[in-house]
């Protein structure tokens, strides 16, 4: 989820930086009027890419959103059956959809509240020049590269239910237990959130790192030279610096959650009795196995729009100073540059 | 930076290799258990959890590798990888040329609409993806996977391109018109030799992005002869659950080309990857 969630990262982070936000550089107008291709030439470049987008991607969204207002087993043309908004009454009476936003909310408090931090920690450690950071870092960030569903088959078997190698661990350290570890409905979600942890820091370390490195360093010496204790150092110029970094990884952390299927579904298939089910996963049960397109297309709609005004309300208002004119991180990064 | 005693960096030396040492324990025994519990047998697995094998047993690994299924998979997945990243690099290159060097009625509305592509998790819209591909006859065919996957990868794609494309200077151009080169050739043989190491990072994140996708290939291809490998390993561990160290040799195999081509290609991955998040 890492991966495409930092695609919605890049324009307002990228935007200032970007010398010529509307394209017009110096030379170029003298070189347009020697050789200005013309429309139909621009045309062919933009068609594929195109095609494929609108084919692809927005119609399949403006399908969505239509057929959420009808009841639709996706069979026989057209859905014909309108029911207005029914499907989204039901949606918020349904106590498995409920249960997925509790549970997304539940995942969202302890990314923010250990998962990053924890994550943050080891990047200014690993920003330390210590023999061998190059390898741990490696390591760190390996689990990121593996698929999700063959990650989650892995785990499956480490907590499987019968004395499996979780049991034989915490029996080496002396607690002899046979934990439901995915089959207790009041672990269960925790035992999730530590595989997506142990999926998932490394991507955050790795940002933290960069963000970290692009801290120039005379801030530093010159903070040293005035007498700045490590802690003030890393109070008042690492954390303030580290704003924008933090405040990206909090967003991909929420976007990931709300879209959270592969994992899970291969872990637990959002069970015992929906207690780990993410929205994903109602939302492929309900249109897949029960084939109620109608009411999974309702789903996933609701999805996106948690997504959206979520992305909206984040850029609107704690993007805004990073997007303002690099009052933080680009403007340090502008100074390394100088 | 600073100047430290002794006995202040012995401190500080021991705390980083506590800290990491934690955290390599963290990363590691999942996947030391996997590779480690591909050479037990059932019986070690669950006598000797923890401990090395005793005897090592290779046969659930060799029993991987001679399956056919297992090499069909990693050929289906390789197969759909190269040509999604194919067609996203080369239209998104092509789109990205033209947003990046010329002007034109239409530029912003068309580079708004492909940036809020960005904003569609794959997640929502598989459900009426499924029916379109149905529609258009692509189910039960590598392409409804393919096609859909290139799609998603655009605008990502486009927008790292464009800010590499405009970077390149535009005396280049003039000279390559002067000499009577057009947009295609110029594009061709100038624009996009001098953008390697943005196609390397571009296409790398591509290839990965396929080759971890699941909830497509697991709408789209039913026939087990399409599998794709994260398909195939969950299967294979539905069919064998009683078999542990046999799933788990799976595991590792179906890992390890992952891994390996992290080692190659962890430069262009991570620079790919925090490209959006950090560079001020």
């Amino acid at each position: 989820m890492g991966g495409r969630g930092v695609t919605a990262t890049k324009t307002p982070i990228s935007a200032p930086a970007e010398g010529r936000p509307d394209g017009r550089g110096g030379g170029k107008s003298r070189r347009r009027a020697s050789g200005r291709p013309g429309a139909g030439t621009i045309a062919t470049f933009i068609t594929p890419g195109l095609a494929l987008f609108l084919l692809f991607v927005t119609v399949p969204v403006i399908f969505a959103a239509y057929v959420g207002f009808f009841r639709w087993n996706g069979l026989g043309g057209a859905p014909t059956d309108f029911i207005g908004l029914d499907n989204f009454t039901e949606l918020l009476h349904d106590d498995v959809f409920l249960g997925d936003l509790w549970h997304a909310l539940l995942f969202v408090v302890m990314s923010l509240v250990l998962q990053l931090p924890l994550s943050f920690g080891l990047a200014m450690l690993l920003h330390q020049r210590f023999p061998g950071r190059t390898i741990f870092r490696l390591l760190f960030f390996m689990p990121y590269v593996l698929t999700e569903a063959v990650t989650a088959v892995l785990f499956g078997l480490i907590f499987s239910p019968s004395r499996g190698f979780a049991d034989a661990l915490l029996g080496a350290v002396g607690v002899d237990a046979q934990i439901g570890w995915l089959s207790d409905r009041s672990i269960v979600l925790f035992v999730v959130f530590g595989v997506l942890s142990w999926k998932f820091f490394g991507f955050h370390m790795i940002l933290y790192l960069a963000g970290r490195q692009n801290i120039p360093d005379e801030l530093y010496e010159a903070a040293a030279i005035d007498g700045a204790t490590g802690w003030q150092m890393f109070r008042r110029i690492t954390l303030p610096l580290m704003g924008p970094t933090v405040r990206i990884t909090v967003f991909l952390s929420i976007i990931g959650v709300v879209q959270l299927f592969d994992l899970v579904y291969v872990l637990t298939d959002g069970g015992p009795f929906h207690a780990s089910e993410t929205m994903a996963i109602t939302m492929y049960e309900q249109g897949f196995q029960r084939n109620r397109i109608g009411y999974a297309s309702a789903l996933s709609i609701a999805m996106f729009l948690i997504s959206f005004v979520f992305a909206l309300f984040y850029q609107r208002y704690v993007l805004k100073r990073d997007l303002a004119g690099g009052l933080t991180g680009s403007a340090a990064s502008e100074g390394s540059r100088s | 930076m600073s100047v430290m005693t002794p006995r202040g960096k012995f401190l500080r030396n021991t705390g980083f290799y506590i800290a990491a040492g934690i955290t390599t324990l963290f990363v590691a025994v999942p996947i030391l258990f996997a590779l480690l519990g591909g050479f037990k047998d059932n019986q070690q697995l669950r006598e000797n959890a923890l401990g090395l094998p005793n005897p090592w047993n290779t046969q659930n690994y060799t029993d991987v590798l001679e399956s056919d299924s297992f090499w069909q998979q990693v050929f289906n997945s390789i197969g759909i990888a190269l040509v999604s990243t194919f067609i996203v690099v080369a239209a998104a290159a092509m789109v990205a040329f033209v947003f990046a060097r010329y002007a034109f009625r239409g530029r912003e509305f068309l580079f708004m609409l492909f940036a809020t592509g960005m904003m569609f998790p794959f997640t929502v819209a598989v459900l009426p993806l499924f029916i379109i591909l149905r529609t258009l006859g692509l189910l039960e065919n590598p392409m409804g996977v393919i096609l859909p996957q290139a799609a998603f990868g655009l605008p990502l794609t486009i927008i790292i391109l464009r800010s590499f494309f405009r970077a390149i200077p535009g005396e280049i151009e003039e000279a390559a018109t002067i000499d009577g080169a057009g947009p295609w050739r110029f594009f061709l043989t100038i624009l996009l030799p001098m953008a390697r190491p943005a196609l390397a990072t571009v296409s790398v994140l591509a290839l990965v992005a396929s080759w971890n996708n699941f909830l497509l290939p697991l709408v789209v291809l039913q026939d087990p002869n399409m599998w794709t490998l994260p398909i195939g390993v969950t299967q294979f561990s539905g069919q064998y659950s009683t078999d542990t160290a046999r799933i788990l040799a799976f595991v590792m195999l179906a890992m390890l080309p992952a891994l390996i081509f992290y080692g190659f290609a962890e430069r262009h991955l991570i620079s790919g990857l925090t490209s959006g998040g950090t560079k001020g």
